[in-house]
């Protein structure tokens, strides 16, 4: 029991049981599936399903901060890739075909790629700092998402693009599964090749990741793509979701959420060591705790305090200090140095 | 008299190791005391006991007299036990004397009266012979060996009454080291109780009065140093007889250098150099021979190992690999070129801290490699074992994080991160720093025998003998610039000494 407590997910996974079983307790049925339709319903699916973006967008946060990165224009990248692709079906001559939606995806996409290789070529060959390298981006996207838009909030009616964000796929949300699948590529892509852990060693001590001989400009390279990727991905979910591309408010504060994921899931911002399955569980904290505020029914004015009051709850929990404390409380004092052994 | 530190019946355990147990250990005022052991004997992890970075899970700790259990190693420096650990924890980012004083700054009406802190600096580092430091630059801008002294500095600068020196000389060459004797003699004298720990036993018979001798986490036994002889402590911190000293007396067969004509050089430099480092170098190494390099502290030994291997960009000057003409603009470049650079700095240049042996062990042929090849694990685990076992790495667990190893035992990995990619030169600066004495020994004959295979070597060290025992010839660098190229054949520390000092060659 002792050491499970210990491992690195222990204190996420029991803030989302916790948080979870408190639903249970003001709303019975919460925790209950019923399937209609061939959909399965409930109040776990519309978590995850409403989670999807934010759990995508973290999981490109992730390996950026594992790397002592951090990318601020995955909201503006958002508003982007649904800017484009809203746009391209207004305009295609038959805006209603699947070929057409399947293009739209594919310039999504592309607009990701090339906006994360501009994010990855200032930080990584010129040098920038990955905060400000990323802010110009955060600032200059959503200027573009509305040039692309003419400022206006384009809706587009193609039932292929829709199913995106709103359709189901073998009884779940297709949009679980794309999130699903960009989870296992990314764990899969990371911990089969070496990848995973050039990006820790880039992240522990650049200098001597250096001297090893370690291409790092590369691997940042790769990691704000791959960032940009998701972002757009999720750009494509919110904008298929609401069948409309609202530049002005599309995804924005989503690298708030998304960063918040990745620190609540146990993965440090001084970059190194991550942990994917930790980032998916702060998402699904966060998405739980706003569906926790109407379930209580906690009003609008303190919901934000609520949440934050979450947050810091389960980042104190994660401080070796803090668990010291707690520690010292309960038993025989384990010492500060010796803790972190065990992650 | 009564201790001014006992520790008694101390016992920590990590996971998997017991690094102390059943530990007793005094330290009088006036004194100096060596705690003297293996690499991964305990002797790092009694001083952080003492010093509150561990706690411990049993035993006691009197301070003059009272129970004390510290908490955070600012406890203990409160109660006047100060420490320079053994990898410098200095902020490389604010100046020396920001450093010296952080935290206790002169002050007037409040704010930081910067004139009072540049001239109680000033003092400090002149009471360590240390008047060419200037207060006002950048920690970063000196050699390790120099911010070591620093740390010292801060030390004196509180009062401490208790002074902890974890392998304080590993990185000080032979004036340093007596520099910083004096200055721990005076504070010896003056009644401070310093705690000492070198794996040098000239200089702990030269400075220290008693010892005690640690032996995989337990305790040997506490000596005069009078009564113990230089053979009687080997054997007790190894914990075999004699058998183990004949090897450790026999210096390793050197390989005579092949540098008659006709073979090409693994390495030729003509002029190298980088403005405000290091100029005109005039190096070359043959395969199959071992170069050191000598000279004294800052110098340029390091500068001239970085220019070579692309760690820092040469302009000026030309360097060929085997005949062929080379810019080498970046590590990756001279590692592709089968060039390996283990670097004297452990802790900001080698160690990937929070990764395991093995990730760190085989970083640098992963690197060469590409992320999208991973090295099949069962290659990495044949390897790990390999270099554990020849090296004798100490706990010899591929999982354990490279940063609870004890220092000599980290240095030992990153030597193997560079072996296991068979480069055909390979500088080792400083490889034996904090290795302890039947280590050290191996890895001389180590590197004889790479030479013996084959491989080309360049070997910085501070230790004159140690350069001398294991090269063929010998480059003194003076002043930033190469000044001498020795055969090694019969040269004496005498004879190397003088060139260093600037008599002609
Ligand atoms: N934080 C830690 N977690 C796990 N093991 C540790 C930790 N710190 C030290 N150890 C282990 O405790 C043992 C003693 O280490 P210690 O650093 O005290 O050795 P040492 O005598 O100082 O050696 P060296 O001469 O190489 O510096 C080693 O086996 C080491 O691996
Ligand atoms: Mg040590």
């Amino acid at each position: 029991m002792k050491s499970l407590l210990k491992h690195r997910l222990a204190w996420p996974v029991i803030a989302l049981a916790a948080l979870l079983l408190l639903n249970q307790v003001f709303r019975p049925d919460f925790l209950s599936l019923r399937m209609q339709d061939g959909h399965l319903y409930g109040s776990l699916i519309d978590i995850m399903r409403n989670g999807a973006p934010t759990i995508l967008i973290a999981l490109g946060m992730t390996l950026v901060i594992a790397t002592r990165g951090i990318d601020l224009s995955v909201g503006a990248v958002v508003a982007i890739a649904g800017a484009a692709s809203c746009a391209y079906i207004a305009a295609s001559p038959e805006p209603g075909s699947p070929v057409t939606a399947a293009t739209a995806v594919l310039i999504a996409v592309i607009a990701g790629l090339a906006l994360g290789i501009w994010n990855g070529f200032l930080v990584s060959t010129i040098g920038v700092q990955p905060i400000i390298a990323t802010l110009v981006l955060m600032t200059a996207g959503r200027g573009i998402a509305q040039l692309i838009t003419g400022g206006q909030i384009i809706s587009v009616s193609n039932d292929p693009y829709k199913s995106i964000g709103a359709g189901y796929l073998l009884t779940l949300p297709i949009s679980i599964l794309i999130t699903a699948a960009v989870f296992i590529l990314a764990a899969v892509l990371t911990r089969r090749t070496a990848l995973g852990t050039l990006i820790e060693a880039v992240g522990i001590n650049p200098v001597a990741s250096r001297l090893a001989g370690l291409r790092s400009r590369n691997i940042i390279w790769i990691v704000y793509v791959f960032s940009a990727v998701c972002a757009a991905i999720a750009g494509l979910m919110i904008s298929s979701n609401v069948t409309a591309a609202d530049a002005n408010n599309a995804g924005l504060y989503i690298e708030m959420d998304a960063i918040l994921a990745v620190v609540i899931g146990g993965t440090s911002l001084a970059g190194g060591r991550y942990t994917l399955v930790g980032t998916v569980v702060g998402a699904f904290i966060i998405q739980t705790l706003t569906t926790t505020v109407y379930t209580l029914g906690i009003p609008p004015e303190v919901t934000l305090v609520f949440k934050a009051l979450v947050v810091i709850t389960v980042c104190l929990l994660q401080a070796p200090k803090a668990r010291n404390l707690l520690s010292s409380l309960k038993a025989a004092p384990k010492p500060a140095a010796k803790e972190k052994v065990a992650i | 008299m009564v201790p001014v530190v006992e520790m008694t019946d101390i016992a920590i355990g990590f996971p998997g190791v017991k690094a102390l147990d059943g530990v007793n250990f005094r330290l009088f005022p006036g004194e100096v005391h060596a705690l003297m052991g293996e690499n991964g004997a305990g002797k790092s992890t009694l001083i952080k006991a003492l010093t509150g970075v561990y706690s411990i899970d049993s035993g006691t700790v009197t301070v003059l007299g009272e129970h004390k259990q510290f908490s955070t190693p600012a406890a203990s420096q409160a109660a006047g036990i100060s420490t320079v650990y053994q990898e410098v924890n200095l902020c490389p980012n604010l100046t020396v004397e920001e450093n010296v004083l952080l935290g206790r700054e002169p002050r007037r009406r409040g704010s930081i009266d910067w004139k009072g802190v540049r001239s109680r600096t000033r003092e400090v580092l002149a009471e360590l012979h240390l008047d060419q430091v200037d207060p006002g630059s950048l920690l970063s801008s000196h050699s390790i060996a120099v911010q070591q002294l620093i740390a010292i500095a801060r030390s004196v600068e509180i009062n401490a009454k208790v002074l902890i020196l974890d392998e304080p000389t590993s990185s000080l060459d032979a004036d340093e080291v007596n520099q910083l004797f004096r200055v721990i003699r005076d504070l010896r004298d003056r009644g401070v109780a310093i705690l000492f720990v070198s794996h040098f036993l000239e200089q702990v018979y030269d400075i220290s009065d008693r010892m005690t001798v640690l032996r995989n986490g337990k305790l040997v036994g506490e000596y005069m140093t009078r009564d113990l002889s230089r053979m009687g402590l080997i054997s007790k911190m190894i914990g075999r007889e004699m058998e183990a000293l004949a090897e450790l007396d026999q210096a390793p067969a050197r390989t005579r250098a092949r540098t008659d004509s006709g073979v090409t050089p693994f390495l030729e430099t003509r002029g190298l150099g980088r403005k405000g480092s290091v100029s005109h170098v005039d190096l070359s190494v043959y395969p199959g021979e071992v170069v050191g390099l000598a000279g004294l502290l800052g110098a340029g030994r390091t500068e001239i190992a970085r220019l070579i291997f692309g760690a820092d960009k040469a302009d000026e000057g030309s360097m060929a690999i085997k005949g062929a003409s080379q810019r080498i603009r970046s590590p990756r470049t001279a590692i592709d070129l089968r060039i390996g650079f283990c670097s004297e700095d452990r802790k900001e240049e080698g160690l990937i801290g929070d990764l395991s042996v093995r990730d760190n062990l085989v970083l640098a042929m992963q690197a060469s490699k590409g992320w999208a090849r991973r090295i099949p694990r069962r290659v990495q685990d044949e390897l790990v074992a390999e270099y554990i076992q020849a090296l004798d790495v100490r706990p010899a667990n591929p999982d354990a994080l490279i940063r609870n190893l004890s220092g000599g035992n980290q240095q030992k990995v990153l030597l193997a991160r560079w072996l296991v990619t068979h480069p055909e030169l390979l500088i080792l600066d400083e490889p034996t720093r904090g290795i302890d004495i039947g280590a050290k020994t191996q890895i001389q004959k180590l590197v004889s025998q790479l030479a013996a295979d084959g491989m080309s070597i360049l070997f910085i060290s501070s230790e004159l003998e140690e350069v001398l025992r294991v090269s063929d010839r010998i480059a003194v660098i003076k002043d930033r610039a190469m000044v001498a190229d020795i055969n090694n054949d019969d040269v004496s520390v005498e004879d190397v000494m003088t060139v260093i000092a600037g008599g002609a060659q």
